[in-house]
């Protein structure tokens, strides 16, 4: 009776690890990889859910890892395609580049807060905890609450290039994991301030001025905004005829309104 | 030969539990390790800088924040909770005893992101215009949890004074001391055993609490210095950052996960060994 449990166990936890271990892989005739930046995933995903129902024999899968891990799947033709938010650096001039749209950065505060404009610099100096009161930036003597991203969150990696340079966000910042709950805790206090993708922005809070530009579409589109940021997909020199199908789709006015209706502004 | 086959159905059900307990464990650990062996232990457990995409995996300022919540939590839930299970157990009269004690045993049944709601928009707005600070503070993530861990307390307690002998509290009525003297000086004291398990598993419930946590606590990575600053927990960081992570960050966080089951599995062993020396 007791060696019969003790197989029974031995089994049971033998199919367990087989369970566990078995492969995820998965072929297809027809498959796309596209991998790379976080930023770009929720769109490109959204893009492909929809281009899926439009070819039903088409699998495309949609992975994160950031900017620069897209960038060398597309080149070790790991993914078909590669996505990032940032601009390609001079070494990866062998990728041919595509910006499938813009996203702005807003900066955003309560809207009882009187400050319209910030600078780069202020805007570096709260980051950093060096601007620790609101009378540096002409209202009250009351201290600055600044909200700040998530180890790894695109957003962050693009208002850090954009913004801090080389310098570090510092670690007395509020953290929040999504832009939603930026807005959230910025329209909830007066002395707060934050940044969202412009694509979130809604009547709770405010955007700034940034170095006395508004953000908004025209001033996105043409660069005029500093906070500006591309979103890219990397194709290699040869791209697959799937890939260059599916690229021709989100360049497409369907595709590029698709891409209007999630909140970024369409680059065609 | 069905009674058999009944009592072979049901030792398999209780192995496959044992099974995935096992797998977690082994998972967790085979996740976790290799970047703490790479960090170093020294700077793993005892490093205040975190920022994993950078090569730095410190989580000292998280295990600090989480015990600090922990404690902060128990020192304001615990008498509360005990006054609740004393009152419960000796002053309530049976017929409304039957009411209060499942009407307790429902908080605990309130999903904790309905208390991390009521925390955001009530309690830190509150800490905010009174007592200052950005209102997400440790302060507030500790009275949040003070509140969720009153359940489990109070219950375990009760079940604990009530299984103390009725023999000594007549006794004690008996030497002439009324019975406040008797709950405090003898009810109390040989219920101590169970009110202390009770207070750990409070703990373990405490410490593994996330979302409510991450509603309140703002999230900040610095070492705390006052009741007033933004804290983030080890359980914070886990699910803040779970869903951009890759790599040596994704591991990290798995580190940071097994620094967390050690914390838990302590306690809850502890609570164990002293249930059974009751």
């Amino acid at each position: 009776m007791r060696f019969n449990q003790f197989r029974l166990g031995v089994t049971l936890f033998l199919c367990l690890m087989a369970l566990s271990c078995s492969s995820k892989n998965f072929t297809h005739s027809q498959a796309l990889t596209i991998a790379g930046s976080t930023s770009v995933q929720p769109f490109a995903e959204k893009l492909a859910e929809i281009y899926m129902d439009i070819n039903p024999k088409l699998i495309i899968n949609v992975q994160g890892g950031g900017s620069t891990a897209g960038i060398k799947a597309c080149r070790e033709k790991v993914a078909q395609i590669g996505t990032s938010s940032r601009e390609l650096h001079p070494n990866e001039g062998d990728l041919t580049k595509i910006i499938i749209a813009k996203d702005g950065i807003a900066v955003i505060v309560h809207p009882q807060n009187p400050v319209n404009d910030i600078s780069i610099e202020q805007l570096r100096g709260i980051f950093s905890g060096k601007i620790r009161s609101w009378s540096r930036l002409g209202w009250v003597d009351k201290p600055i609450y600044f909200v700040n991203r998530e180890e790894g969150s695109g957003t962050r990696d693009a208002f850090e290039s954009l913004v801090m340079k080389k310098g570090e966000i510092s670690d007395e910042a509020l953290v929040q994991d999504s832009n939603g709950s930026v807005r959230e805790i910025i329209a909830n206090n007066p002395q707060a301030i934050g940044y969202i993708s412009f694509g979130i922005l809604n009547h709770q809070v405010k955007a700034l001025a940034v170095n006395s530009v508004i953000p908004n579409l025209t001033t996105i589109k043409n660069n005029q905004y500093t906070l500006t940021r591309p979103f890219i997909f990397v194709l290699p020199s040869q791209p697959t005829p799937l890939a260059s199908q599916f690229v021709d789709f989100v360049l497409s006015q369907e595709g590029q309104q698709i891409l209007e209706k999630e909140g970024l502004v369409g680059f065609q | 030969m069905k009674e058999k086959i009944i009592e072979k159905i049901l030792t398999l059900l209780a192995f496959s539990a044992i099974g995935v307990l096992l797998l977690i464990t082994v998972f967790i650990f085979k996740e976790g390790l290799p970047v703490i062996l790479k960090a170093g232990i020294k700077d793993f457990l005892f490093s205040a800088k975190w920022a994993p995409t950078k090569g730095h995996f410190g989580i000292l300022a998280m295990i600090i924040s989480s015990l600090a919540v922990t404690f902060g939590s128990i020192v304001m839930g615990v008498p509360l909770a005990l006054a609740c299970a004393v009152t419960l157990a000796e002053f309530c009269p049976p017929r409304l005893l039957v009411f209060l004690k499942p009407t307790i045993e429902l908080l605990a049944g309130i999903p904790s992101v309905v208390f991390g709601f009521l925390g955001v928009i009530l309690l830190v707005p509150i800490i905010r215009e009174y007592l200052g600070g950005p209102g997400l503070s440790l302060l507030a993530a500790s009275i949040i949890l003070a509140i969720m861990i009153l359940p489990t307390i109070t219950s375990i307690s009760i079940d604990a004074i009530q299984a103390v002998p009725l023999l000594y509290k007549e006794g004690a009525l008996a030497m002439g001391a009324t019975h406040w003297q008797a709950i405090w000086l003898v009810i109390l004291p040989a219920a101590r055993s169970g009110v202390v398990t009770a207070i750990i598993l409070g703990m373990a419930r405490a410490i593994g609490e996330t979302m409510a946590v991450i509603m309140v606590a703002g999230n900040a990575l610095k070492i705390p210095s006052s009741l007033l600053d933004p804290v983030r927990t080890l359980t914070s960081t886990i699910a803040l950052e779970m869903g951009y992570s890759a790599g040596d960050h994704r591991t990290a966080l798995f580190a940071a996960g097994m620094i967390l089951f050690i914390f838990i599995m302590a306690l809850t062993i502890l609570a164990n060994l002293l249930m059974r020396k009751k």
